[in-house]
């Protein structure tokens, strides 16, 4: 058992028992960032406090939601919209944090490509964050799913329906994921349960993977150079930060990170209060009606990429392209192979496949939204096409590209 | 500087694709229509100018105006329960007392004269369909039918209230809360749904609701919806072209143009908001102080990052 002595303060009455100090030195202190890094660098923050809004706003909204087929959607715009004290603030909050984050998830998923940063030891860096990619998509499916609107309904009906896998006509399988033949009450519980519990808690878990898989290869930076952390860090706690490569995460990180977050925020907070509409579709406003079909349905922004990509094909074939695009980017550190970890811009054919791929994704996007008419059928067609032959020729282009 | 091209980039490709799943795919997904300013352009003007006393002969006598309607301001009350009524006409007749001032002249003058012309509903009631608007044409009295119906649009408008008294609820209760339920407001299309004491005197009011609403389906086809949300999920540009004319963005639907008048519009519109946006002015006010607080969080983070930043480069 460890020695004990009577504490001198409160501060070290905890030290002995927690080590704060230790803790923050691990943590905060001596936790060694490179200097050369950009805004982008504080995505994670962004994300972070983007996340931290969604749970608090949430826990407000679970205390007013009801998750039952009745009362839902009056829960929902009649009692927090009209009779809870800002429960309107809550729920606004709510829902543009739930876009908002995805528009920095593809931010912080495009940094990590351009500058190399899943590569040599930082390829679990790049899973644990498309798991939470992942994760996260599940979460704010499920969470469209409460308010019990038109397109609630009729999402989670395409959606689940995609479980049928085509020609292979699992129908079992969809009415199990439903609890019955077409989404009500038990469907309604069940994504209330996911979006409440397991999947908050597989989120936080993953986070934790997250920064744990980020502590032994570190940070990367702009330039893609490899820095000797411990040397670095040692001209840093002698006084010379002026030449120190690396700084602490606080407060010099922390600092910058802030900053970025403020702007962030502004932003965030705009839109909240002024231009909310985006991340609130009117349809959804329209109670759900098994009997109506809705003239257009769509899913939110930031899945409409991977519908462009399931859309334009037969079902057979488009649900095997959708599964392509589901599980691909997992395996990006796996299908660049070339030994370069350094920005887009000094790979040669690599920096226009990223440019290629990001304005391929845009084009997806946005012929997702579109009724597949002509010409947007086939421009959709093929971006689609485009997006999977991408994916074909990162593994050669890479292998060509000369060692930097 | 390098950070600033950055950002530039990054606001370049999201404004990019706001722009294309925003206001380009609802250009693509909704038709768009041009509000005509409530002038019912497709309308003869009243060339005639009317007079109430006279009008007010016509209304109660000659033009049978109070046969089916009620004038509570003139004292006339309703033949029948605005049950019976439904289950007589498919709709309960309005009660005359305001429609001088929430329709348009133009328009009850084109209404008298030929109801399904004037409400826009002639697909509903052609001769194949064997059926006839259940409100009766005015035929004239025997003297100029012009000027018996500029006088009865002038009496209208005499006993209606001024155009500032008309509340927003008054304006949607005379235009749309016949048709038209409004739960988060306790409307039905019976009229306010008032507080009970006994369950079993709730039940019998419901069931009353429930008849009319019965009677309303056989009328227009389907059940109208509850306006509760509209001002959400419609939004105002696309409420107010609808009511000018629904047959611009649904072909063929049952609902007659309404024919208020553009003020009596923006009322109606408002209470759709009072009923479905009511914290639009809290949201605004908070707004500005929350827009305030975080510019100045933003400016004091930016001096932390200074203050610490100096050391290091």
């Amino acid at each position: 058992m460890a020695h004990f002595t009577k504490a001198t303060s409160v501060h070290d009455w905890l030290n002995q028992r927690l080590g704060i100090d230790t803790v923050r030195r691990v943590m905060a202190t001596e936790y060694w960032i490179p200097k050369n890094i950009n805004f982008l660098w504080a995505m994670g923050m962004v994300l972070a406090i983007t996340f931290a809004l969604l749970l608090v706003s949430g826990i407000f909204l679970l205390m007013y939601y009801q998750p039952n087929v009745n009362t839902a959607f009056d829960s929902v715009n009649y009692t927090i919209m009209r009779e809870v004290d800002f429960g309107w603030l809550w729920r606004h909050v709510h829902g543009v944090a739930a876009s908002v984050v995805f528009l920095v998830i593809y931010i912080h998923m495009f940094t990590g490509i351009y500058y190399g940063s899943y590569k040599k030891g930082r390829e679990l860096i790049w899973i644990s964050g498309m798991l939470l990619f992942v994760t996260f998509s599940a979460e704010a499916f499920s969470g469209y799913m409460l308010p019990w609107g038109q397109m609630s309904y009729w999402a989670g009906m395409v959606i689940t329906n995609l479980f049928s896998l085509g020609g292979l006509h699992a129908d079992g399988l969809v009415e199990w994921i439903r609890g019955d033949y077409v989404p009500a009450q038990a469907f309604l519980n069940r994504f209330f349960m996911l979006h409440v519990l397991l999947l908050p808690l597989a989120i936080m878990g993953v986070i934790g993977l997250h920064f744990g898989a980020l502590r032994i290869p570190h940070v990367n930076n702009q330039d893609g150079e490899e820095l000797d952390f411990e040397a670095e860090a040692a001209k840093y706690k002698a006084g010379d930060k002026k030449h120190s490569k690396v700084i602490a995460f606080a407060n010099d990180f922390m600092s910058k990170d802030m900053f970025v977050v403020g702007i962030f925020l502004i932003f965030f907070f705009y839109l909240v209060f002024f231009h909310y509409d985006f991340a609130m579709d009117p349809v959804n406003f329209d109670p759900a009606d098994g009997l109506k079909t809705p003239e257009h349905i769509y899913p939110e922004w930031y899945f409409l990429w991977s519908y462009e990509i399931l859309r334009p094909f037969s079902t057979n074939v488009g649900l095997m392209a959708f599964g392509f695009a589901q599980v691909i980017f997992f395996l990006l550190p796996f299908l660049d192979r070339s030994p370069n970890a350094v920005p887009a811009s000094r790979r040669g054919l690599f920096f226009i496949w990223f440019w290629a791929m990001l304005i391929d994704m845009i084009v997806l996007t946005s012929m997702g939204k579109v009724p597949p008419i002509e010409p947007y059928g086939s421009i959709g067609f093929y971006a689609a096409l485009t997006f999977i032959g991408l994916w074909i020729a990162l593994p050669i282009i890479t292998m060509l590209e000369k060692k930097a | 500087m390098k950070e600033l091209f950055i950002l530039a980039v990054v606001t370049v490709f999201t404004l990019v694709t706001y722009y294309l799943v925003e206001p380009f795919a609802h250009s693509v997904m909704h038709k768009h229509v041009e509000s005509e300013h409530f002038a019912y352009a497709d309308l003869p003007a009243l060339t005639k100018t009317g007079d109430a006393a006279r009008g007010k002969d016509l209304v109660m006598g000659a033009g049978a105006c109070s046969d089916c309607h009620s004038i509570s301001v003139a004292g006339m009350p309703a033949r029948m329960d605005a049950v019976t009524s439904a289950q007589s006409y498919g709709v309960n007749p309005p009660d005359l007392s305001n429609v001088g001032v929430v329709y348009d002249a133009k328009f009850l003058a084109a209404l008298i004269k030929n109801p399904a012309h004037a409400l826009k509903v002639e697909h509903k009631y052609t001769p194949e369909s064997g059926k006839e608007h259940p409100m009766a044409f005015f035929a004239g009295a025997g003297g100029d039918i012009d000027q018996e119906i500029a006088d009865m649009v002038a009496y209208l408008q005499s006993i209606a209230v001024k155009q500032d008294k008309l509340t927003p609820k008054m304006a949607f209760e005379t235009a749309c809360g016949r048709c038209h339920a409004m739960k988060y407001e306790n409307w039905t299309q019976i009229g306010e749904k008032p507080a009970f004491k006994m369950k079993k005197d709730e039940l019998a009011f419901d069931i009353q609701v429930i008849d009319y609403q019965d009677a309303l389906t056989k009328y227009m086809g389907k059940l109208p919806p509850d306006l509760s949300m509209y001002i959400r999920s419609r939004g105002e540009h696309y409420i107010s072209t609808f009511v000018e004319n629904p047959q611009h963005l649904l072909e063929g639907t049952a609902m007659p143009r309404v024919g208020v008048t553009a003020a009596s519009a923006d009322k109606v519109i408002e209470h759709l908001a009072d009923a479905g946006d009511t914290k639009r002015f809290e949201r605004e006010e908070v707004g500005k102080k929350v827009m305030i607080f975080i510019v100045i969080f933003a400016l004091f983070s930016y001096l932390w990052k200074r203050s610490i930043w100096k050391d290091l480069h």
